[in-house]
């Protein structure tokens, strides 16, 4: 897996409108450590630092930290069609950004507030769904998803009086764009706005792997176990909102990821668990850099991220789906 | 004698009423203890409140040490394999932020050896009959090395060979020293394996005592509505129960079509 996203990061570096051949990219990119006479010119330098390089290490990041939220959520609410947007994080994270576009302006307003409104979603969910934490069971279960559906259509309200409000000639087309996700605009401030969190979360996801995996037989079950479940579940979903507020303050909406993935994974590799969030966290990296490098080579403008991950997405989770119902009839 | 688990007029109750109260028992360690009565009295609730689940309504439960609960079946969201889900037996020897250890793959292993059931570690839950599961859930429970055992029908989908199995396991468990409980349907199992029966006859009426004190002919056939003959096969050490179906059969007759 570790191989796959590295060929997939290559093969991203190389892609392009200035087309670069993927030796010379591994040459650039070894240029630092050992200090081999350049045989490229400094344009293909500079597309490979500056441009392609900050754009395919976000979407390693986003990717990685989307598909990690992804697969933390399906075992806390034991439901494997949950997602970061099932929390309302995203839909949170988006509201809060749109309004830094509406209040003060594109750039570091909007990252901002996406990292203010996921955190705020994520709270308020909490706080809705709080009170039945200490039951256990499904009750808490289904508290959680309808809290996420609750933040989730503020969430969608709050963007639709926003667009209303915005001035049509400049804030709202940078509105729509920005919800529409893309990795074109990454920088290195992006990069810190994306890095840390999603690495602090997917330490704590990935260490929590054992336990984590306990939560989807039950709460009740793991309980007994031994499994310390409103600690597990607690940190989980903690992390889980951060990765998910940094991908969309970093990058905008970009949808599906955590819904495909894990499952893209599963059957790949099976689900267990000693493998299983690395991996995932790894085919999230390579599978959202194999997007972005599709969505800015194959026409001629840029197609926006997040609809091609919805693209790609709503049909392998539709056969995902017919799967699963395959399964449970056999 | 250690006592991991006494209880003293325990009672619970549901909206409708009384599931049980008054119940007096204990679960000593190194005896195996069946439990027995007509569906719906209360024999999972029981299990439910002895593991901490259900605080009692009435009584008081005494609990020494960690108690390992096997269920009547589980249903797992995501994929779990057979050696996947014994593992979470240790899910208490397992520190936070740590996943198992060889020791623990080495435990997990042995415990689905002990079963006969090798053969279920790479098997996927999902796929497996009911009597499979419940293969793998006694194992995870034996992984978590707990002084208490109690077992919600162990026995209820599995064939004469590993009902057998499954219950001298139980009865070697409850020798090396561990307090063991099962829930049955079947008084064979508590005349032939148990040291101690639990009836469950009504909400207020209980026995608790040595099988052929408790498990006499009248009470068996009052528990269970239908004639029981308790009788010595020829060699037989000790005398079973027998269920006369076809006099039930006789005696009531099925409705017309």
């Amino acid at each position: 897996m570790a191989a796959a996203t590295l060929v997939a990061a290559l093969l991203a570096l190389a892609v392009g409108r200035y087309a670069v051949p993927l030796d010379t990219v591994a040459r650039v990119l070894l240029a630092p450590i050992f200090d081999l006479t350049p045989t490229w010119n400094e344009t293909e330098a500079q597309v490979i630092w500056a441009v392609r390089g900050p754009r395919t290490l976000l979407a390693a990041i986003v990717g990685a930290g989307l598909a990690l939220a992804g697969a933390a959520l399906q075992s806390v609410f034991r439901n494997p069609l949950a997602d970061p947007q099932i929390l309302g994080v995203s839909s949170g994270a988006a509201l809060g950004g749109v309004f830094g576009i509406l209040l003060i302006g594109t750039g570091w307003p909007s990252m901002v507030g996406a990292f203010v409104g996921g955190l705020a979603a994520l709270g308020a969910v909490f706080w809705l769904a709080g009170g039945n934490h200490g039951s256990g069971g499904k009750g808490g279960t289904v508290m959680l998803v309808l809290a996420g559906l609750v933040v989730g259509a503020v969430g969608a309200a709050g963007i639709a009086l926003a667009k209303y409000a915005a001035d049509p000639d400049n804030q709202l087309p940078a509105i729509v764009f920005w919800l529409l996700g893309s990795l074109a605009a990454a920088d290195a401030a992006r990069l810190w706005v994306a890095v840390p969190p999603i690495l602090l979360a997917g330490v704590l996801i990935i260490g929590l792997r054992f336990h984590l995996s306990a939560l989807a037989v039950g709460e009740d079950d793991a309980r007994r176990l031994g499994v310390p479940v409103r600690t597990v579940r607690l940190l989980t979903l903690g992390a889980a909102g951060l990765a998910t507020a940094a991908a969309v303050a970093a990058c905008g909406v970009v949808g599906w990821v955590g819904l495909v993935v894990p499952h893209l994974v599963r059957l790949a590799f099976g689900a267990d668990h000693r493998w299983f969030f690395i991996s995932t966290a790894l085919a999230g990296a390579a599978y959202l850099i194999l997007v972005d490098t599709v969505a800015r080579t194959a026409v001629a403008a840029e197609i926006p991220l997040g609809a091609l991950t919805a693209l790609l997405g709503a049909p392998i989770f539709a056969v995902l789906l017919r799967r699963l119902r395959g399964d449970a009839h056999g | 004698m250690v006592e991991p688990i006494s209880a003293r007029g325990l009672g619970y109750r549901y909206r409708q009423g009384w599931v049980f109260r008054h119940l007096d028992f204990r679960l000593a360690a190194g005896e195996l203890t069946a439990i027995l009565g007509p569906n719906g009295c209360g024999k999972s609730t029981l299990l439910g409140v002895l593991s901490g689940g259900r605080p009692p309504v009435e009584g008081e439960i005494c609990r020494q040490g960690t108690l390992a609960l096997v269920p009547q079946s589980l249903a797992p969201a995501l994929p779990f394999t057979g050696l996947d889900m014994v593992l979470l037996g240790r899910a208490r020897a397992v520190s936070l932020f740590a996943a198992p250890g060889p020791a623990d793959y080495a435990a997990a292993h042995a415990a689905l050896a002990r079963l006969e059931a090798d053969h279920l570690a790479e098997r996927s839950f999902d796929v497996m009959s009911g009597g499979e599961r419940q293969l793998v859930l006694i194992a995870r429970a034996l992984v978590s090395e707990s002084p208490v055992l109690l077992l919600d029908e162990p026995t209820a989908a599995l064939d004469w060979h590993y009902q057998a199995h499954v219950l001298a396991l139980l009865r070697q468990l409850a020798n090396a020293g561990l307090a063991v409980a099962f829930t049955t349907h079947a008084p064979q199992h508590a005349l032939d394996f148990a040291d101690r029966v639990l009836l469950m006859a009504a909400p207020e009426r209980q026995a608790f005592g040595a099988p052929e004190d408790v498990l006499g002919e009248d009470a068996l056939s009052a528990l269970y509505r239908l004639p029981v003959k308790r009788l010595r096969l020829p060699d037989a050490a000790a005398s079973t129960a027998i269920p006369v179906f076809r006099d039930y059969l006789d005696r009531k007759a099925p409705p017309a079509l």
